[in-house]
């Protein structure tokens, strides 16, 4: 009897701190977006369905451009990603957990000072284009920061190591011999590598892309270090909703809104990747 | 141990193809740590006006200097006190949390390890802004406890994660073993099993404190009034960075590089 109350007796304490801190502030979040009133006078629930109407009415532009500027980023990512993962998983020989602590040095400065840096290397008389203006390589009036370009570069500079790491473990753990078995049957090196690793390397792919899509495109930071307000986001929009205009019924309507569409954007690229059909395609 | 046989090489395009990769893999690495060089480089400048933006020499005065802005210095300190306190908290929580998931079938099982995943997945922004929903529907004053709160409720999950991954590698023959040799249960877990997770706990809780020091997203939704290191320089970005973060930032990283480099120096010692 002792015994089968032990498991909850450990996840008691933890298990209260998330239903306390996690669920029940979710649940809270979601009654506050149906709410009507304001910070002064209280909110009272009235089933408001329009300030979702009217949120998603006014802020579609900044919705659909972060999931653009998500989705460019993840792809890029991959594309930067997989030839790193692939030296070193299978290149890296010894030296394997050099490169990886390599690839973690950025997780030691803080997020918000890396781009900071970012910013300051880009922008107009900074580092890089001063130089570049002075000897008349590019017209005076060039710009980076600012630009759609400059944010997702640093979202793609800011989240790539989460790609990387989930890639290089699902390669580091192919067997060698099942790459050999392809080549002795004649494969060539692009048919081993799009019928073979790229197949077994899609559960890391699938990994890297919940853990750099889903920050990237409700990111603030970014866009408000290295954008204008041609490159606004919905993270700003509810960090400003929130914080600023304390508008908090609205504000928690475009954040429920935000992570409805990134859950059924995950639900529908993992059911479309699903791991079965990672296992047919790796058949094939 | 004798190395191995090197495979032979079919055609030379394979190597140029591997050189070409050695030589992009080590331009991301340095693009990845650009900003870190720039960050530790002018800390070292020697800069006359209020703007740390061009090279004016080299100096090492910001690093005796370094205390001279009381607000900068109180929001590391505060930075720091709640990465202990998370440490710790969340620390034990999270470890509790794993050892019951590694290590039995219960109902509920399923649910906790959803819960625990829902957690890491979930955008910090929307965490962020429940919290702060959370805590103005419950009219609670917002500072150094809700800050703590918040990061130990995102901490629990990753230390529970690494505990767990270590649970379920160990054998348990040994504590039966234990055990049947007379111990009883709370002597099993301090001389058997505690000794042999202890590296992951080590290991949860340090991951813990990194995310505690520099959570920006989160902090900047449950903070109110209160700065830490993250926010006071998200703050000061308009009116232009002070050398002294330049150098909070580089004894921040040196610091973390040692732990780094130590842990991973005594976990190759040790036999695994």
């Amino acid at each position: 009897m002792k015994r089968r109350l032990a498991p909850y007796f450990l996840i008691l304490p933890g298990g209260l701190w998330l239903l306390l801190f996690f669920v029940l502030p979710m649940g809270i979040m979601l009654s506050l977006s149906l709410m009507e009133g304001d910070v002064v006078s209280g909110y009272q629930m009235t089933f408001h369905w329009q300030t979702y109407v009217d949120g998603i009415q006014n802020y579609r532009e900044q919705i659909v451009r972060s999931l653009i500027y998500g989705l460019i980023t993840t792809v890029v990512q991959i594309i930067l990603a997989f030839p790193i993962a692939y030296w070193i998983a299978f290149r890296g020989g010894r030296h394997k957990s050099t490169y990886l602590l390599l690839l973690l040095l950025p997780f030691f400065v803080s997020f918000v000072l890396r781009t900071i840096s970012w910013r300051f290397v880009l922008t107009d008389e900074g580092l890089l284009l001063a130089p570049l203006k002075s000897a008349g390589l590019l017209p005076a009036d060039f710009h980076i920061i600012g630009t759609a370009p400059a944010v997702i570069g640093g979202l793609v500079y800011n989240f790539l190591p989460f790609m990387i790491l989930p890639i290089y473990v699902a390669l580091e753990r192919i067997d060698p011999r099942v790459v050999e078995a392809a080549k002795d049957l004649y494969a060539t090196p692009v048919q081993v590598f799009t019928r073979v690793i790229f197949p077994l390397a899609l559960p890391g792919v699938f990994a890297g892309v919940l853990m750099t899509f889903v920050p990237a495109s409700s990111d603030y930071v970014n866009s408000a270090v290295l954008g204008s307000s041609g490159t606004t986001m919905i993270g700003q929009v509810i960090q400003s909703q929130y914080l600023t205009s304390q508008n908090y019924p609205t504000a928690s309507a475009l954040s429920f809104t935000l992570m409805a569409i990134l859950l059924i954007g995950i639900f529908t690229y993992a059911r479309a990747l699903g791991t079965e059909d990672v296992l047919k395609v790796a058949a094939r | 141990m004798a190395p191995a046989p090197a495979p032979v090489r079919r055609r030379s395009r394979g190597r140029t193809g591997d050189r070409l990769l050695f030589v992009y893999t080590w331009l991301i690495i340095a693009w990845l740590a650009l900003p870190i060089f720039i960050m530790i480089m002018f800390g070292f400048n020697d800069t006359k006006g209020r703007y740390n933006q061009t090279w004016q020499g080299f100096t090492f005065k910001w690093y005796g200097r370094l205390l001279e802005i009381p607000a900068l210095t109180e929001a590391v300190r505060n930075s720091l006190l709640i990465a202990v306190g998370t440490t710790v908290v969340a620390g034990a929580l999270g470890t509790l949390v794993g050892l019951a998931l590694g290590r039995y079938r219960f109902r509920g099982h399923g649910t906790t390890n959803f819960v625990m995943f829902a957690v890491i997945a979930s955008p910090e922004l929307v965490m962020g802004a429940s919290l702060l929903s959370f805590f103005v529907y419950i009219g609670a004053g917002l500072g150094k406890t809700t800050i703590l709160i918040s990061h130990v409720m995102f901490s629990i999950s990753f230390v529970a994660v690494v505990v767990r991954a270590r649970v379920l590698t160990l054998d348990r023959y040994i504590e039966e073993a234990a055990r049947d040799l007379g111990a009883g249960p709370w002597t099993t877990f301090r001389l058997v099993t505690w000794p042999m997770i202890f590296p992951a706990v080590l290991a949860g809780g340090l991951l813990a404190f990194v995310l505690s020091i520099d959570d920006f997203v989160i902090t900047n939704f449950t903070a109110g009034t209160t700065t830490t290191f993250p926010l006071w320089i998200w703050g000061a970005t308009r009116v232009g960075l002070p050398p002294q973060v330049n150098v909070m930032g580089t004894l921040i990283f040196a610091v973390g590089i040692l732990i780094a480099l130590a842990s991973a120096l005594s976990s190759r010692r040790r036999p695994s």
